[in-house]
């Protein structure tokens, strides 16, 4: 609740060329199914959540 | 002493039996178990015994005992301390947390009943002084008013409570027109679509705007409802907490949540029924705002 800390902790893309910069770590994928999959793999995996940025990329934000 | 010791006796039953009226385990599961109830109890036959002896203590004109019972009064500030501490423990462990606020009003129930017994027993007493019938008659008076003029005000009072479709624009999740957050999975999406209910709490008045934008008390709406509907949700499932939104152009609060019991005749009866926190109220229409 309220005002807690949050962060990207993984990026998830079929466009890489579009992000730049480090910090999290960043998966490429071939089409949507895959960026799905593997989003959904990685949220379990950090209990964290997924936000979609555009139909080419998904964040994985943990707070 | 032997002329008082039956008002005496009279205020510690009745102090005693208020305390066991405001003993009551509901929804909020606290305290269940044996043990929890003995320590409430015996607290409240120790602040029965303090308010029941005040009484012959000033009638015999003994000032000393007066003033010892007025610093034993105080020792019950303790018990809110200890309600408190043991309640934000436990809170660190709910899945939908009943938020400090709420704690902080539940741990003030808690200390001022210890008081209400107090005056219970010294109003009985004191009756009890005149006659033994009057004492009884006083005492049960009493009980009436400890049980019944302590509630406070529900959420019913202040707001009401509408059903609200939950809709996905692409990624982003709706309450009726309130955002709520962007939902990246295509399965959370079809969880949510299928457990999740909606509803918009429209504040009644512009006091009411203020109480419902308190995060504290939009914390205890979605505990309510957890506690007594139920949540799917678990641990480590980050997207699938329950959420408030406010729209902040006319003070409607949207609620998201995933009860286990999806039928909203009964969550609108458990909303309704949500205590409105005393650290909540906020009353801007009585200030004055004018330079006069």
């Amino acid at each position: 609740m309220g005002n807690e800390h949050a962060e990207i902790i993984a990026v998830i893309t079929i466009k890489p060329e579009v992000i730049k910069g480090g910090g999290a770590p960043v998966f490429v994928v071939i089409d949507e199914k895959e960026l799905q999959e593997t989003s959904m793999t990685i949220e379990k995996v950090m209990d964290a959540s997924a936000h979609e940025i555009n139909k080419d990329t998904i964040i994985i934000v943990a707070r | 002493m032997g002329t008082y010791l039956l008002p005496v006796i009279i205020g510690i039953i009745f102090g005693f039996v208020a305390r066991m009226l405001l003993l009551r385990t509901d929804f909020r599961q606290y305290p269940t178990y044996p043990t929890g109830r003995i320590i409430h109890l015996s607290f409240g036959f120790i602040s029965a015994f303090i308010g029941a002896v005040a009484i012959p203590a000033v009638l015999e004109s003994d000032w000393t005992a007066v003033t010892f019972l007025g610093l034993a009064a105080t020792q019950f500030r303790e018990v809110r301390k200890m309600e408190r501490e043991s309640l934000e423990k436990i809170d660190t462990f709910e899945l939908v947390k009943r938020g400090a606020p709420f704690v902080e009003g539940m741990a003030q129930a808690f200390e001022s009943r210890n008081y209400l017994v107090m005056f219970t027993a010294l109003v009985t007493t004191l009756c009890a002084v005149f006659s033994f019938w009057i004492g009884i008659i006083g005492g049960i008076l009493m009980l009436v008013v400890v049980k019944f003029n302590m509630a406070g005000k529900f959420l019913s009072d202040i707001a009401d409570v509408k059903e609200a479709a939950i809709r996905f624009e692409g990624p982003t999740l709706f309450v009726d027109d309130i955002l709520i957050k962007n939902v990246g999975l295509e399965d959370t999406r079809k969880i949510i679509t299928e457990q999740a209910v909606g509803a918009i709490v429209t504040p009644k008045n512009q006091n009411s705007i203020v109480t419902l934008s308190f995060l504290g008390q939009r914390q205890a709406m979605l505990h309510h409802v957890a506690t007594i509907l139920g949540s799917y949700l678990d641990s480590g499932e980050p997207a699938l907490i329950p959420l408030t939104k406010r729209d902040m152009a006319d003070g409607r609060i949207a609620l998201f949540f995933l009860p286990r019991e999806k039928d909203f005749n009964q969550i609108k009866a458990v909303l309704d029924k949500v205590p409105v926190l005393d650290s909540a109220i906020r009353m801007p229409k009585e200030a004055d705002k004018h330079n006069s």
